[in-house]
C-alpha cells in the first residue's frame, strides 16, 4: 500500500524531510505529491507533470501497476511508463480530459479515500474490471504494453538480455547451456 | 555494377517487390542477360543497419501502412489494422523470415484428390506435382544454403530446442531435429555462419540467414542487368488495346508518379499487395481488375493455421538465446483424418523477446494471470504451430470502399474466417504442444493465439483451368501473357510448410519459363 502525503500547489518546495516522513509513519514505498510533481524520496526519483494533475499521475501509476502487477518492478518504471499521457495531454485537450475524467471516475467509484485509498489490489482490480471496455482503460492498458515492457532498464528484472550482436551473439555465451533436462 | 534503366525502356522486365519471389526472379533473369527493374516500395537497409531490438526493428522494416480487417479471426480483434507482419524494405520479408526451408509433401500438391471435397473449402489440386518441383527445390536449397541438404550440417540446438526435443522424445515423436534452415551452419557464399544471436526476425546482422537483400540482389546487380529502385510504390499496371501490359505506374521517393515501361511485368508484392495492385489496375477493358476473368483475384486468402504454445518451468531456459526457429517436430505434418481434420501441421521452436511477448502472449490480457506469466520470462520455452489452412472463396483481399493511402490508392481490407478444419487442427496442436511441455515438467502452459500473419498465401492462385484461378503452372496469368505473379499468392493451397522455399523454387522455375518465352518472342 502506498502512502501519499499531499501538499497544496502554493507550497512551492517539498519541505518534508526524509526524517519527518518516516516519523509520520511512512515506512516503505512513499509517493509524495508536491506542487506539480510526484516524488519518491525513498528511491530518489520524481516526476514533474505539465498538464495532468500530479494526483492524477500518482493514481495513474497505481492503475498501471494494477494492470500489469510485477512485484519486483519498482514504481519508478511504472511512472516512466505512464508519463507519456502527461505529454500527450499537454498537446491534446481531449486526451487530458480522457485521463482526468477516467481517474476521477475511478476515485468516485472507490468512494471516500479514492482509488489509491483502497488497500487491496483485488478491490482496485474489481473497479478496473468494471471499466475495462472504456476508451480510458484501453488507452492506458494499450500504451503500457509498449511503454512498460519496452524499457531496457526493466529487461534484466525479467531475465531478458536484449541486444546480443555486439557481444558476438550467444555462440560462446550459453545458447545451449541448459542443464536440468 | 548495378544497371540504371530509362523509364521509357520498354524492353525490361519489371518486377514489383524484392523479396523471396521478386528478388530471386530478378537475379535469375539478370544471370540470363535479361534486363530487369525491381520496384520496391520500401527503403534499402543493408544488414549492418539491422537493429537487435524488437520495436525499433519493427519501425525500421515492417509494412505498417494501414489495412483494415474483417471476419471472425482473432487477429481482426487484436490487431484490426495490422493483419500481417511482413516487410517493406529491400529484401522484403526475407529480411524478417526465420529461415525454415521445407519442401511440400507430395499430397499437398493434390489436396482435392487426397482430401476429397471439404465443405466450405475451395480445395484444388496444384497444376504442378512434387516430381516436377523437385529439381527446383534442389536448386533453391543449394542457392540458399539449407542445412541438412547438400551435406551442410544442421545447426546446433539451442536451449529452446533442447526442451522441445526432450518433450518430443517423451511423447514418442520420431522426427525432431534443428530443421532445414536457410541459415549458414558453416561459412559459405561469402557469408558468415550463424552466431546464435537470436533476433532472426529483426534481420540477421551477420548475414548468415539467406535474404535476397545480400544474396540475389547484389549478385543480380553485378551482372549489369538488374536495377533495384527502392521507395517505389507500384500503384497501377497499364495495358494496351490488345490487353498486353505495357508498364507500371509507381510513386517515387518524393511521392511523384512515374511510369516504367515494360515488356513483361511480374507481381511479387506478397499476398495482400499483389491482388490489391491487380484489382486497382481495373480499366474499361478489365473492369474487375487485371487477370481477373475468373473472379479469383484476392480470393482464397490463406495464412496458415497458426498459434503458439509457451510453457513455464521451475528452472531457467533462456529460450531467446540462439537461432529462433532451429527446431522442428514433423510427425504431425502427415495427412491423417483420424485426428479430426485434413492436412497436417509442423511444430517449430519460437521465441519472442520480452517486448513482443508482452504484446503477443495474450493480446488484451492484463492482471496477475498475465503478469505472472511474464515474471517467468527466462523460465519459458515456446513453439509455433504452422499447419495447412483451408482456402475459402470468401476469405479475401478487397479494395477498401472509402479509405485511401497517401498516393490515393484504396487500402486493402483483409477478410478471414477460420474454417472448422483450421480450428480443429489448432486445438489438436495446442493439446499436443501443452502435453509436450507438461511431459518435461512445465508448471504452466499458454495456448497463445495467432500473431498477425507472416505466411500470406493464395490470393492469385495457380490452376489448370482459367476458370478456377488466376495463373497457370508457371505463374503466368491466364488472361494476359506478359503478366506474371511470382510470390506466395500463386499457391493453390498452403501445405503445412513454411512457404519461402517453395516461393524461391517457383521463381527459379518461372525465370526459365520467362526467358524461354522471351527468346521465342511469344512475350
Amino acid at each position: 500500500m502506498v502512502t501519499i502525503y499531499e501538499r497544496k500547489p502554493h507550497e512551492r518546495k517539498l519541505s518534508l524531510s526524509r526524517r519527518e516522513l518516516l516519523k509520520r509513519g511512512g515506512a516503505g514505498a512513499l509517493l509524495i505529491i508536491s506542487g506539480s510533481a510526484v516524488i519518491s524520496p525513498e528511491h530518489a526519483w520524481g516526476l514533474e507533470t505539465s498538464a495532468l494533475k500530479p494526483e492524477t499521475m500518482a493514481t495513474l501509476i497505481q492503475v498501471a501497476r494494477d494492470i500489469y502487477p510485477h512485484d519486483q518492478v519498482p514504481d519508478k518504471y511504472y511512472a516512466i511508463a505512464v508519463k507519456g499521457h502527461d505529454e500527450t495531454a499537454a498537446k491534446d485537450p481531449a486526451h487530458k480530459e480522457l485521463i482526468e475524467k477516467g481517474i476521477a471516475d475511478l476515485d468516485k467509484k472507490a468512494g471516500k479515500g479514492g482509488y489509491r485509498g483502497l488497500g487491496w489490489e483485488e478491490q482496485r482490480v474489481a473497479l478496473l474490471k468494471e471499466i475495462e471496455k472504456t476508451p480510458f482503460f484501453q488507452a492506458v492498458r494499450g500504451g503500457l504494453v509498449v511503454s512498460l515492457y519496452n524499457q531496457k532498464e526493466v529487461w534484466p528484472i525479467f531475465g531478458y538480455e536484449g541486444e546480443s550482436f555486439s557481444k558476438g551473439g550467444y555462440i560462446a555465451r550459453g545458447f545451449n547451456d541448459i542443464e536440468w533436462l | 555494377m548495378a544497371a540504371q534503366f530509362d523509364l521509357k525502356n520498354d524492353g525490361v522486365v519489371v518486377i514489383i517487390g524484392s523479396g523471396a519471389g521478386g528478388g530471386t526472379l530478378g537475379n535469375e533473369l539478370a544471370q540470363k542477360g535479361i534486363d530487369v527493374v525491381i520496384l520496391e516500395a520500401g527503403a534499402r537497409h543493408e544488414y549492418e543497419d539491422f537493429i537487435n531490438d524488437e520495436w525499433d526493428s519493427f519501425t525500421q522494416l515492417a509494412w505498417k501502412d494501414k489495412r483494415t480487417t474483417s471476419g471472425d479471426w482473432r487477429v481482426a480483434k487484436d490487431f484490426p489494422n495490422l493483419p500481417a507482419w511482413i516487410v517493406k524494405s529491400v529484401g522484403g520479408s526475407t529480411t524478417h523470415w526465420a529461415g525454415a526451408s521445407l519442401r511440400f509433401q507430395e499430397h499437398e500438391f493434390k489436396t482435392l484428390t487426397t482430401y476429397g471435397k471439404v465443405k466450405g473449402a475451395n480445395l484444388l489440386d496444384w497444376p504442378v506435382t512434387l516430381a516436377e518441383m523437385e529439381p527446383y527445390y534442389a536448386k533453391a536449397e543449394a542457392k540458399m544454403g539449407v542445412t541438412g541438404t547438400n551435406n551442410w550440417p544442421r545447426l546446433p540446438g539451442n536451449n529452446n530446442f533442447k526442451v522441445l526435443k526432450a518433450g518430443a522424445d517423451k511423447l514418442g515423436y520420431k522426427e525432431c531435429h534443428t530443421g532445414n534452415m536457410a541459415i549458414n551452419s558453416v561459412e559459405r557464399d561469402d557469408r558468415n555462419s550463424c552466431q546464435q544471436t537470436g533476433f532472426c526476425f529483426q534481420g540477421c546482422k551477420w548475414g548468415a540467414k539467406w535474404s535476397t537483400l545480400y544474396t540475389e540482389i547484389p549478385k543480380g546487380e553485378a551482372t549489369g542487368h538488374l536495377e533495384v529502385r527502392p521507395n517505389s510504390m507500384a500503384i497501377k499496371i497499364n495495358h494496351d488495346a490488345s490487353g498486353k501490359v505495357t508498364g507500371v505506374v509507381y510513386a517515387d521517393k518524393d511521392g511523384k508518379l512515374q511510369e516504367q515501361k515494360a515488356r513483361v511485368v511480374a507481381v511479387a508484392g506478397n499476398s495482400i499487395e499483389s491482388p490489391r495492385l491487380l484489382l486497382n489496375s481495373e480499366s474499361s477493358k478489365f473492369p474487375r481488375g487485371l487477370a481477373n476473368s475468373s473472379g479469383q483475384v484476392g480470393r482464397n486468402y490463406m495464412r496458415h493455421t497458426t498459434g503458439s504454445v509457451y510453457a513455464v518451468f521451475d528452472k531457467p531456459v533462456h529460450m531467446y538465446r540462439g537461432t529462433t526457429m532451429a527446431g522442428i517436430i514433423r510427425d504431425e505434418a502427415r495427412h491423417d483424418p483420424s485426428r479430426g481434420f485434413v492436412g497436417g501441421y509442423e511444430m517449430e521452436t519460437l521465441s519472442l523477446g520480452l517486448p513482443f511477448m508482452a504484446a503477443f502472449l495474450n493480446p488484451g490480457g492484463w492482471g496477475r494471470s498475465f503478469a505472472t506469466a511474464l515474471d517467468h520470462y527466462d523460465h519459458m520455452a515456446g513453439l509455433w504451430i504452422v499447419g495447412e489452412d483451408m482456402p475459402r472463396e470468401e476469405n479475401r483481399i478487397t479494395l477498401h470502399k472509402d479509405e485511401k493511402d497517401e498516393h490515393g490508392m484504396p487500402i486493402a481490407d483483409v477478410h478471414f474466417d477460420d474454417h472448422p478444419n483450421d480450428t480443429a487442427m489448432r486445438d489438436h496442436a495446442y493439446k499436443q504442444g501443452q502435453a509436450l511441455y507438461a511431459a518435461v515438467g512445465a508448471t504452466r502452459t499458454f495456448p497463445t493465439p495467432p500473431y498477425p500473419s507472416t505466411h500470406n498465401l493464395g490470393t492469385n492462385r495457380m490452376s489448370e483451368k482459367p476458370a478456377d484461378g488466376v495463373v497457370n503452372k508457371h505463374g503466368q496469368t491466364h488472361d494476359i501473357k506478359n503478366l506474371f505473379v511470382s510470390d506466395g499468392s500463386q499457391f493453390t493451397t498452403g501445405g503445412a510448410e513454411n512457404p519461402t522455399l517453395t516461393i524461391v523454387s517457383l521463381a527459379i522455375r518461372q525465370a526459365d519459363y520467362i526467358a524461354a518465352q522471351m527468346s521465342a518472342k511469344s512475350i
